[in-house]
């Protein structure tokens, strides 16, 4: 299988703090990797390197056999890179001025130029995907944040990524909504979608990940399948964090 | 003796044929001006929170000059000063239009500034991240929010700016003031003219409040 993602020694710094620190990862083509690890320990900036909504100091990064350039060098690669991953939010950033429906219909629209008619269609099938085909023409503000997060979705599935990331989707989510956004995910990873989710869902991690990723303070600590990570993880910090998290 | 002072009625109506000959060059000062300071509001607005210095810069200057200064200063260095330096007389309503738009367009500049700053950095994100480039994401996502929020502070600037023109009659412009001042010397009837006059600003600055209200309204109900 080829690779979707290829980091090596990645390298990230927010002035002086080190974020990232020598990060070796690949993600291949259909596969769901998980990323835990406290907050702060740069799980988030680790997907935001993917698509270039953070730059990287050193290192190498490829993704969908483009090579993204570090800091300072050529960002030609981005627009096809982003063309081709699709990335989700904690804070779903739909955008507030747009209906449902305009909010997916934006991207196929501006960047693949795609017909009024045939965006539109793309938007009703996507939205039935997801469950909430019949609120096309609300406002994003219209919605509880569990439908606004599946749009979310759909307006990622738009522009029929190769790759998704998932940045905390559910961490702003009331708890009864949590799961109508898992579903869609799981959904998502049953048809054979690449996605990188960092979350804080230990269930799903173990339920839908082919692999778990453990970071610390920047470190990839532990890797592997998730019955491994969770049931008899290697590393100290992986443990302790474990016991933490699953003690609820 | 007993001095009794008595509103002339009827001299304040007769007052109104002649004023409203002045309305059109306030409404053409006002909003020509505005209309080209909204242009250089844009501009400098956005230049002034570009990353690199030297686009940033002069933006903050021309920004801090212009409302730095008082407007009379300005349209009277315009009007008496600029023909020193170009040789040739500037027409009055050519300099009431250029003060209004640069100073107008020194506080739209904040207001731009404001306007666009304020728009959480997810929304650039999420553009981005759906493959649009940066002046895609900016025209198309972030604009339209930004303008949205900008609405009140524009209009409060158009009622200012409107407010403005009235010192234009120092460089003999024909607008309100200027009219008022022409009759009351023919008249002296000083209190019954700028009375209308100032009914005249009213009447302008009230339609627009009204309008902006209106426009407000039916931007937020599609939020």
């Amino acid at each position: 299988m080829t690779d979707i993602v290829s980091m090596q020694r990645l390298n990230k710094y927010f002035g002086d703090l080190h974020v990232l620190k020598d990060i070796d990862l690949t993600v291949k083509q259909g596969e769901v990797v998980v990323i835990i690890g406290a907050s702060g320990s740069g799980k988030s900036t680790l997907i935001r390197c993917v698509n270039g909504l953070e730059e990287y100091e050193s290192g190498e990064l490829t993704v969908d056999g483009e090579k993204l350039a570090p800091k300072g060098g050529s960002q030609k690669a981005l627009a096809t890179i982003r063309k081709e991953v699709g990335m989700v939010f904690q804070q779903f950033n739909l955008f507030p001025h747009l209906t449902v429906q305009m909010n997916i219909m934006l991207a196929p629209m501006k960047v693949k130029e795609a017909s009024k008619s045939a965006a539109a269609e793309t938007a009703v099938r996507l939205l039935d995907r997801v469950g909430i085909g019949s609120q096309a023409d609300k406002y994003p503000s219209q919605l509880s944040g569990g439908q606004q997060q599946r749009v979310a979705i759909a307006r990622a599935l738009a522009m029929e990524p190769r790759l998704m990331l998932f940045d905390e989707p559910t961490s702003a989510l009331d708890p009864e909504m949590i799961g109508e956004v898992l579903d869609v995910m799981r959904k998502l990873a049953k048809e054979g979608m690449t996605m990188m989710v960092v979350t804080h869902e230990m269930g799903f991690a173990r339920e839908v990940a082919d692999r778990v990723i453990y970071i610390h303070e920047g470190q990839i600590v532990e890797e592997g399948k998730p019955e491994d990570v969770f049931d008899n993880p290697q590393n100290e910090r992986t443990q302790s964090f474990l016991s933490r998290v699953l003690k609820h | 003796m007993e001095f009794q002072f008595q509103f002339d009625w009827q001299a304040a109506i007769d007052s109104i044929p002649f004023l409203l000959k002045g309305i059109p060059y306030t409404l053409l000062i006002s909003f020509g001006g505005l209309a080209i300071g909204f242009a250089l509001g844009i501009f400098f607005g956005l230049l002034s929170i570009n990353k690199k210095w030297f686009l940033r810069w002069p933006a903050t200057a021309y920004i801090e000059i212009f409302r730095g200064t008082p407007i009379l200063v300005q349209v009277l260095f315009i009007f008496y000063g600029l023909p020193d330096l170009i040789g040739s007389p500037i027409d009055p309503l050519a300099a009431g239009i250029a003060a209004i738009a640069l100073n107008s367009g020194a506080y739209i500049s904040e207001v731009v500034r404001g306007g666009v700053q304020s728009i959480d950095k997810g929304q650039s994100e999420a553009g981005l991240s759906l493959g649009l480039s940066r002046s895609q994401t900016f025209w198309s996502i972030v604009w339209p929010q930004a303008f949205r929020r900008m609405i009140p502070p524009l209009g409060n600037q158009a009622i200012v700016s409107i407010k403005d023109t009235s010192l234009f009659s120092v460089i003999g412009v024909g607008e309100l003031v200027r009219q008022g001042q022409v009759y009351i010397a023919n008249t002296f009837t000083a209190f019954e003219v700028y009375f209308v006059v100032a009914i005249m600003y009213l009447c302008i600055t009230l339609s627009l409040s009204m309008l902006l209200r209106f426009v407000e309204r039916r931007g937020l109900a599609s939020t």
